[in-house]
């Protein structure tokens, strides 16, 4: 028999709002310690919630984005629970009117193909504050500038059989919620949070008992704890054991889940329709309007991409997947006039560097300007590939645009023939061994050989030599010494 | 519907209620009758009938994307009953 893995997702993006779901408060990121939680954030006795615009229409946008059929009338419910991060006892949620219905994601997988994942359901809800359970001997410290920020729940239907197709849909979602401009992708700050429902079934037998696998903020951990939890299950089921229904965390450091709390007692939130919020009520207008205007999804852009810059399907995904990076990319691809070099900096030593210093490309300390300029200059054969990475090395540590630091730094390409024969020259008379080797050795052998004469030459320019010119020109000379 | 002393003890648990153990056979009978009653009204046709989300006719009024509420952390945290570096202080939760 075989195994079969039946996973869902509930992905939870924080809306790009300036202030709460539900109050005036700001939702930036990262102030002190409950300076953005007002009377309303904190449920003091007398407030009352106050729907903010911008939530619902950054909810019906993505709503239109999927195709999803949207709620003409939707409600909030509250569900009831107590933790000290959640001051009104309950959240403020969406369960028998979401906003947005059924809807759908197409997925590329790898074979190329793709395939169709259903979405459930997306509705509005509030975020919860941050308990701190550190700091404090027998005490938990409270933010609550996180509490009421406006939250999408995008439910999945349980469509995805791998990890891979879970990452794949996953990376689909963020792409779209980021290119909506509805939510800001930044997993690191929890901005887009993923809560994975995984279980196992003998092929065509019946759903098996599910576990869910709460806030994972990496693609990379969704892919592993995902992995890891099906052969968990697998090894218990194997084991004549069964799988409780569990909410379990993911440990990033030991790589594995471990359950936090049995679902099938937790799970009583008593939901009922808030008295304190009217039901919203939107019409056709509305939301033809928006859909009117929605931006380019990424689908499109990645057509668009290839059509227009002959990129490679992989480049054209990486590049189509978040908009900061594809409008990075198509500054860089319009100034250098050279798209595929533009998407191979791009994908090459600018993600190297972003990663190494764990940085967004909004940050990125290299605009796309500078790097559209430096490209510029590697096609017009001021500097060669490899010294172009020096000045990119020099732009990211100090700034400045390439033909300052060529200027600055003396690396402009030599490509007076004069001048590289006098390096050509020096370098075979100083080199005799290797020089009688050449020409000792079988004529097919020494097309490898000649690496060595050209690694010294550059060695002697500093890299500047044109490497084009001084490949043919030592070949010229070398060969001339055989005969 | 009938609830028995468990049903009102999982209630109140769940509401985090402290109840007096004589009091129970009260609540349980108490909402009994409140289930009865709905019981009643679920014997009415009400297939014609639009779901009712809140008992006033009207609808959620919005507002603006605006910040309206400053920091005002100093005056909010003077009513509870522990603070510390900005936070507010409870006892140590651990899930």
């Amino acid at each position: 028999m075989e195994w079969e893995t039946v996973i869902g997702l509930e992905i939870h993006a924080q809306l790009a709002t300036t202030t709460k779901i539900f109050s005036g408060a700001s939702t930036a990121f990262g102030a002190e310690p409950n300076t953005q939680a007002c009377a309303v954030d904190l449920a003091l006795p007398g407030t009352l919630p106050v729907f903010n615009e911008n939530a619902l229409r950054m909810a019906v946008m993505f709503g239109t984005a999927i195709d999803a059929e949207i709620s003409k009338v939707s409600v909030f419910d509250r569900k009831n629970y107590f933790y000290p991060d959640l001051p009104k006892g309950y959240q403020t949620s969406q369960l028998f009117y979401p906003i947005v219905g059924k809807g759908f994601i197409d997925i590329e997988l790898e074979d190329g193909t793709t395939k169709r994942i259903g979405v459930t359901r997306a509705h509005l809800e509030e975020d919860a504050g941050k308990s701190l359970h550190e700091e404090f001997a027998n005490m938990t410290g409270i933010d609550l500038n996180r509490a009421g920020t406006p939250l999408l729940e995008i439910v999945s239907e349980p469509d995805m059989s791998s990890a891979e197709e879970a990452v794949a849909y996953a990376r689909k979602i963020h792409a779209l919620v980021t290119s909506l401009g509805i939510c800001d992708g930044n997993m690191a700050e929890g901005s887009f949070r993923c809560d994975c429902n995984v279980s196992v079934r003998y092929k065509g037998e019946a759903l098996g008992n599910r576990t869910e696998t709460k806030n994972i903020n990496s693609f990379r951990f969704i892919e592993k704890a995902i992995k890891g939890e099906v052969e968990r299950q697998i090894d218990i089921l194997e084991d004549g054991g069964r799988i409780p229904q569990e909410t379990r965390l993911y440990d990033a450091d030991k790589d594995e889940t471990r359950s936090m709390r049995s679902k099938e007692e937790a799970n009583d939130y008593r939901y009922f329709p808030c008295p304190d919020l009217l039901p919203i009520v939107i019409d056709d207008d509305y939301i033809d309007a928006i859909r009117n205007a929605l931006p380019e999804l990424p689908d499109i852009r990645r057509i668009r991409f290839v059509d227009t810059y002959q990129l490679s399907d992989y480049d054209a995904g990486v590049l189509s997947a978040y908009k900061p990076l594809s409008d990075y990319f198509e500054t860089v691809a319009t100034l250098s006039g050279d798209a595929k070099l533009a998407a191979n900096w791009i994908m090459g030593e600018l993600s190297k560097h972003l990663n190494q210093h764990d940085t967004d490309i909004k940050n990125s300390p290299v605009s796309a300007d500078q790097l559209g300029g430096l490209i510029q200059r590697i096609k017009d054969n001021t500097v060669s590939g490899n010294i172009a990475k020096k000045v990119f090395e020099a732009m990211w540590n100090e700034g400045g645009s390439a033909d300052d630091i060529i200027e600055a730094k003396g690396l402009k390409q030599v490509t007076d023939s004069g001048a590289i024969e006098k390096i050509v020259d020096e370098v075979i008379s100083s080199n005799q061994k290797q020089v009688d080797q050449y020409v000792a050795a079988e004529p097919d052998k020494r097309g490898k050989m000649i690496g060595f004469f050209m690694g010294q030459v550059m060695k002697v320019s500093g890299g500047k030599a044109n490497p084009g010119q001084v490949q043919g020109m030592m070949k010229q000379k070398l060969d001339a010494l055989c005969s | 519907m009938a609830l028995n002393r468990t049903d009102v003890e999982k209630i109140a648990h769940l509401a985090r209620l402290q109840i007096d153990d004589n009091d129970v056979p009260e609540y349980a009978q108490n909402l009994s009758n409140i289930l009865d009653l709905i019981g009643q009204m679920q014997n009415i046709d009400t297939s014609d009938i639009e779901p009712l989300a809140h008992p006033f006719d009207a609808v959620q009024r919005l507002r603006a994307d605006k910040i309206t509420e400053l920091n005002q952390r100093e005056h909010l945290q003077s009513v509870a009953p522990a603070v510390a570096n900005g936070l507010f202080l409870v006892p140590k939760v651990i899930e």
